[in-house]
């Protein structure tokens, strides 16, 4: 399993990296291997206003559909069309593919999120 | 993973880095390397799936195929002895117990081949329905152990390990105590992935040598170690029922699509009162395949409708793997069931357009 140094994480295996005012937010590496071969996602509409805790995508391996879940509020600014297109990409690398980029509404809502070492551990508990 | 049971194969699993859920109370690999490389080995090439969770009874004495003739949908009369026959049993009211293999050895002996989560059901309702048949039932699952080796290459590599001439096991027959790897084994050529294929039986401490002896003779052929996953999968693509998906007990064979296993012309069988009535007034419910057309996977479960309103339930969807499309199965109103019928699958809430197209999702690879 590999998790990337620089990135916030949930305990539902979604990633956040935040820039300036905005954040990228994608499915951890632990997420895509438990998933296994993805073949479908779907991602909301550019625009669409997200709430923390809302389901915001959804992935799609042979076996079944799971939820994605957005831990920060905010707006959807853009959308990765590349993993729609190619859903394995999410299996071949789940930080270089991110899949929606949202204004930050909130800061202080990224304070519950952990950091790579946290994720680790929580990883290796499931 | 505590209380469920472990295989004989459970080690050969571990080993192999295959991926172990619980399914139906076993210890079973969803998959080793992923379901669709492990799906396409079973089209391309070939595939050894650990079946040993499915169930065994075996029926002897002087009235055993009269009390089979009774138990199940199928006309047992017609059967040679070796052959193999797929059936159902049903319920009075003509819902599904399950759907099993019977293996005739002759008249006074057969064998009837049971799904997993439905052993002790199934066990309980054939001594429920024993009457005074002068038969003699054991449930011998916990003492069988069953690998499926499956697809185009399945003969080549098996027959490397036998010298029974596989050539003389017809499709749906079966032959006993044959020496795969030196290994007393019950085989027939029969499956549920749409591809030939063989079934094979052997004891609980043996199977382990008869699985690793097949994946060794078939390396150079392309062949996989397959986990459920793929199983669903290919039985699905070639529109082979699930127990609890296509049928149920609230699900009638006829319903189901599976008139030509259910032969009402048979003098009595249980559930056939139930049956002739539902097909002398009309099938209320049918079931068909769908295509979608808007960007979406069916799933087991979703809801259909037309028209605005709910018309029924997906039993089986997938992006099928050899198509590469987002097919399924719907249990529906039968007003809707028309080829060419525009229907919405409802997907996370949303409406998704789909259409009934023919279940013969594509041409399956018998050798007959």
């Amino acid at each position: 399993m590999n998790v990337s140094k620089d990135l916030l994480y949930t305990e539902s295996h979604e990633w956040v990296k935040v820039e300036g005012d905005k954040a990228y937010v994608g499915l951890s590496d632990f997420a895509q291997h438990a998933l296994g071969d993805i073949v479908f996602v779907e991602l909301p509409e550019v625009d669409a206003e997200l709430s923390a805790g809302d389901s915001f995508a959804a992935v799609e391996s042979v076996k079944a559909a799971s939820d994605v879940y957005i831990p920060v509020s905010g707006t959807v600014v853009e959308i990765n069309e590349a993993v729609v297109d190619d859903p394995s990409l999410l299996n071949q690398d789940a930080y270089e593919n991110w899949m929606i980029c949202v204004t930050l509404n909130d800061k202080s809502e990224l304070d519950g999120l952990m950091n790579a070492e946290a994720y680790e551990t929580h990883c290796n508990n499931q | 993973m505590e209380n469920v049971k472990k295989t004989a194969l459970f080690g050969a699993h571990e080993k192999a880095g295959g991926k172990v859920i619980d399914f139906a109370g076993w210890a079973l690999p969803v998959q080793y390397e992923g379901i669709i490389p492990e799906h396409e080995a079973v089209r391309n090439a070939a595939g050894l799936f650990d079946v040993s969770h499915m169930g065994e009874v075996d029926v002897k004495g002087p009235q055993a195929f009269d009390f089979v003739q009774n138990l199940v949908t199928n006309d047992v009369s017609v059967m040679q002895d070796n052959q193999v026959l797929y059936a159902l049993m049903c319920y009075p009211d003509g819902g599904v117990v399950d759907d099993l293999l019977v293996y005739k050895f002759d008249n006074n002996h057969f064998y009837l081949v049971i799904n997993a989560s439905n052993v002790d059901k199934d066990y309980q309702w054939m001594v429920d329905n024993k009457g005074s048949y002068n038969v003699e039932l054991s449930n011998i699952s916990s003492q069988v152990s069953e690998v499926a080796l499956q697809g185009p290459k399945a003969q080549e590599i098996l027959q490397k390990l036998t010298d029974t001439n596989l050539d003389d096991i017809k499709f749906f027959f079966c032959k006993r105590d044959v020496k795969v790897a030196g290994v007393s084994c019950l085989i027939s050529r029969t499956g549920y992935t749409g591809e030939d294929g063989f079934e094979i039986y052997a004891s609980n401490n043996e199977i382990e040598t008869v699985w690793n002896k097949i994946m060794e003779a078939g390396k150079d052929l392309g062949l996989k170690a397959c986990g459920l996953g793929c199983r669903d999968t290919l039985r699905f693509e070639a529109t082979l029922p699930l127990y609890g998906n296509e049928i149920s007990k609230d699900i009638t064979p006829l319903e189901a699509g599976l008139g030509i296993f259910v032969k009402l012309n048979k003098e009595n069988f249980i559930g056939r009162d139930a049956l002739v009535k539902q097909k002398e007034a009309g099938l209320k419910r049918k079931t068909v395949g769908f295509e979608m057309i808007d960007k979406a996977i069916p799933r087991h479960g979703y809801e259909v409708s037309a028209e605005g309103k709910v018309i029924g339930i997906v039993t089986t969807g997938y992006m099928s793997p050899t198509l590469k499309k987002n097919i399924g199965l719907a249990l529906i109103d039968a007003a809707y069931t028309e080829l060419g019928t525009k229907l919405d699958i409802i997907v996370r809430n949303k409406p998704m357009k789909a259409e009934v197209i023919s279940k013969k999702f594509l041409t399956k690879n018998y050798k007959k």
